[in-house]
């Protein structure tokens, strides 16, 4: 087990507005990997087309990672977010093809509406079912959302019988697909997500009960506050957000699917442990998750534009993290010389 | 002796007992085909790989340490080691050297980087799974190896037995690599003085450190043992698969962690056994196994499975919560 020695500086207006070092270390990171790729890649990376086409990519993966980032923050750990974001899609998806397509015009709303409050409904469920197992029954969130995974992906198997859905309103292709004033549209969504799920988690009673929980549960538990509804709260917040990411893959491939974006599932927890997410619990804010998002697409886009395989790209992502808790593992025993150093001379 | 049998039905490996036992009486009344001889050599033979897997993960869950990487490892030391019996004529000894020292190599990495960065192990082990199955794929490009050498191929194969209808029964290399994984760590765990120094690095790190229990040199061991154990679990899957695909095994390692878990391993350290774990991986394989005799679509499995997952980890949950209750009202 690690002990790690928190020096706590006392707060002041100053510090408040100064960038923590996390996202100091990310800049740094970002400053020299667009320097490094500058170099290497020139206008090629550095070009509309480019950009636009990380602005497409990044918002699935960043609010799936939200998804988990919220979990992580109170201690825990959420695996079902890819079985959710497919079942619920599915869901959303029966309805869109079923009726929704048949109606037009004004009609289609209503079946619009449903379809995708139907998608959310199921997210509910599942958040609700991880909640009540996790903090009611005590199993641990890894267990309880290993299974939970495995059962919801199970369901989504069973009724498609392993098949897609396909063919959805017009709107859902922009969805995924458009571009308002040279911005994708997914962009925008991920931006409106983002910034709600950052006030919730910095500035609301909510978002520091769920840091608290992630700190020491118990200690908060005997200050008075039901421990077990801020839980259920927490992980159904997740699915809703996976919910999210699941109506995003689903307009940006226009299709369903029970496996769709497998690999995200691992991936989401090293961007949001990148983004400075402690995976104790605790600590982590959504502007250093952001960060950590832009730099990993940073890098899978020069690989592309390489030619390397995305693969690399995929061992890259390892090495950076491993790198970064290297690099800050190298800096706190630096600085604990520097700081015993005088006191030596003395 | 009946105060033994009792004292078994307390603990969760009795419990287990019970419902794989109730479970395969069930499967061999309803369906004619479970409980034949053939089904059980191929349940064996097709479970060897993620059993093999689970014994070895078990000594990491024991530690109070987790690995995710350890499919990784096995598609690497599987894919090193043919791409090398392909190439030059060696034998058997020189593929299973090798694929015993890439995946301790492996194994060890995983706990030297534990042990220096001081992150968590899952987050570590995270990051090696995609550093070794993101390098693996880059350099073979996902190609397959679809011819092995003969020798390979044929394996090892002594028929004990033959029936009236001349089907020959083999002892094939997956039980050998089955029996010995479980032989091992349970030797390993209950025998030697290593053993109840992982059951103690698990419990408690700080009263393990106090007793002079070297953590870093436990810790390379325990990983390092468990990447040993996917370098040979490779080769017997290899030897199952008749081919190398560098992504056939990148994906199941949830799987197999929760075979483990259903065995009553706990995530937190310090508790599981062999035996246990034996009998999470036969309820798993029972269960998928039956309900395909049973002629539920295999659409189906994976939920029932899910299911069975979430139920069984939450009665674990509440009886521990019941233990520590009782616990508390003794000290009072």
């Amino acid at each position: 087990m690690s002990e790690r020695v928190v020096a706590v500086p006392p707060p002041s207006a100053l510090s408040r507005l100064m960038p923590g070092a996390v996202l100091l270390r990310l800049f740094a990171l970002f400053a020299v990997l667009v320097i490094l790729l500058g170099a290497l890649l020139g206008g090629k990376l550095f070009n509309g087309a480019a950009v636009r086409s990380m602005a497409f990519q990044l918002p699935e993966l960043g609010v799936l990672a939200l998804a988990m980032m919220i979990p992580l923050l109170s201690g825990g750990l959420d695996l079902s977010i890819i079985a959710t974001a497919n079942l619920s899609a599915l869901g959303a998806a029966t309805i869109f093809t079923h009726f929704g397509v048949g109606a037009h015009g004004m009609a289609a709303i209503p079946w619009d509406v449903l379809a995708i409050l139907v998608g959310f409904a199921i997210a509910g469920v599942i958040g609700t079912l991880n909640g009540v197992v996790i903090a009611y029954l005590g199993v641990s969130p890894i267990l309880a959302t290993l299974g939970s995974m495995t059962l919801v992906k199970g369901i989504a198997i069973g009724l498609t019988h392993g098949g897609i859905i396909s063919g959805f309103p017009a709107f859902m292709v922009f969805i995924g697909n458009g571009s308002v004033f040279d911005v994708p549209v997914v962009l925008i969504v991920f931006v409106l997500i983002a910034i709600p799920v950052s006030i919730l988690l910095t500035r609301t009673p909510f978002g520091t009960i769920v840091a608290m929980l992630g700190s020491n549960e118990k200690a908060v538990r005997y200050s008075g506050i039901d421990t077990r509804r801020v839980l259920i709260k927490v992980y159904i917040l997740s699915a809703l957000l996976s919910s999210v990411a699941g109506m995003l893959m689903m307009a940006r491939f226009n299709s369903a699917n029970a496996s769709y974006g497998e690999s995200y599932l691992l991936i989401t927890i090293l961007a949001a442990v990148l983004g400075g997410v402690d995976p104790a619990g605790g600590f982590g804010r959504v502007s250093g998750l952001v960060l950590a998002l832009v730099i990993l697409q940073l890098v899978s886009t020069a690989a592309n534009l390489l030619n390397i395989s995305q693969f690399l790209g995929l061992a890259l992502w390892g090495v950076i993290l491993l790198g970064v808790a290297g690099v800050s593992r190298v800096w706190e025993t630096v600085s604990i010389l520097l700081r015993s150093a005088p006191k030596d001379s003395s | 002796m009946r105060n033994q049998a009792r004292a078994l039905l307390r603990t969760h490996e009795g419990k287990l007992l019970i419902v794989v036992l109730l479970l395969g009486a069930f499967l061999s009344v309803a369906t004619g085909s479970f409980f034949t001889l053939q089904n059980l050599v191929d349940l064996l033979t097709s479970y060897s790989f993620s059993g093999m897997l689970a014994a070895g993960l078990l000594v990491v869950l024991i530690s109070g340490g987790i690995d995710i990487s350890f499919t990784a490892t096995a598609s690497i030391a599987q894919y090193v080691a043919m791409s090398v019996a392909n190439a030059y004529s060696v034998g058997w000894i020189t593929v299973i050297a090798i694929c015993a020292a890439i995946g301790i190599v492996c194994g060890m990495l995983n706990a030297v980087l534990i042990g220096v960065l001081r992150l968590s192990s899952i987050i570590v082990t995270i990051a090696t799974l995609n550093v070794f199955f993101g390098l693996l794929m880059f350099i073979t490009h996902g190609n397959e190896i679809f011819s092995l050498p003969d020798w390979f191929g044929s394996g090892a194969n002594w028929v004990v037995y033959t029936d009236s209808d001349q089907t020959p029964y083999a002892i094939n290399l997956e039980m050998i690599g089955l029996v010995g994984a479980f032989l091992v760590t349970g030797l390993l765990l209950t025998r030697t003085n290593i053993g109840r120094q992982i059951y103690a690095l698990g419990s408690n790190v700080d009263a393990a450190k106090r007793v002079g229990i070297k953590v870093f040199r436990l810790n390379l061991l325990v990983y390092g043992y468990l990447g040993f154990i996917a370098g040979m679990a490779a080769l017997v899957q290899a030897q199952n698969a008749q081919s190398v695909s560098p992504n056939a095994l990148v994906g199941r390692e949830l799987d197999v962690l929760a075979a483990v878990v259903l065995g009553g391993a706990s995530l937190t350290g310090g508790v599981g056994t062999v035996f246990g774990t034996i009998l999470g991986v036969m309820l798993l394989a029972f269960l998928q196994n039956g309900l395909l005799l049973l002629g539920v679509p295999s659409y189906w499995s994976q939920c029932f499975t899910g299911a069975v997952i979430l139920i069984a980890v939450s009665l674990l949950a509440v009886e521990r919560q019941r233990h520590r209750a009782a616990a508390r009202r003794v000290m009072a």
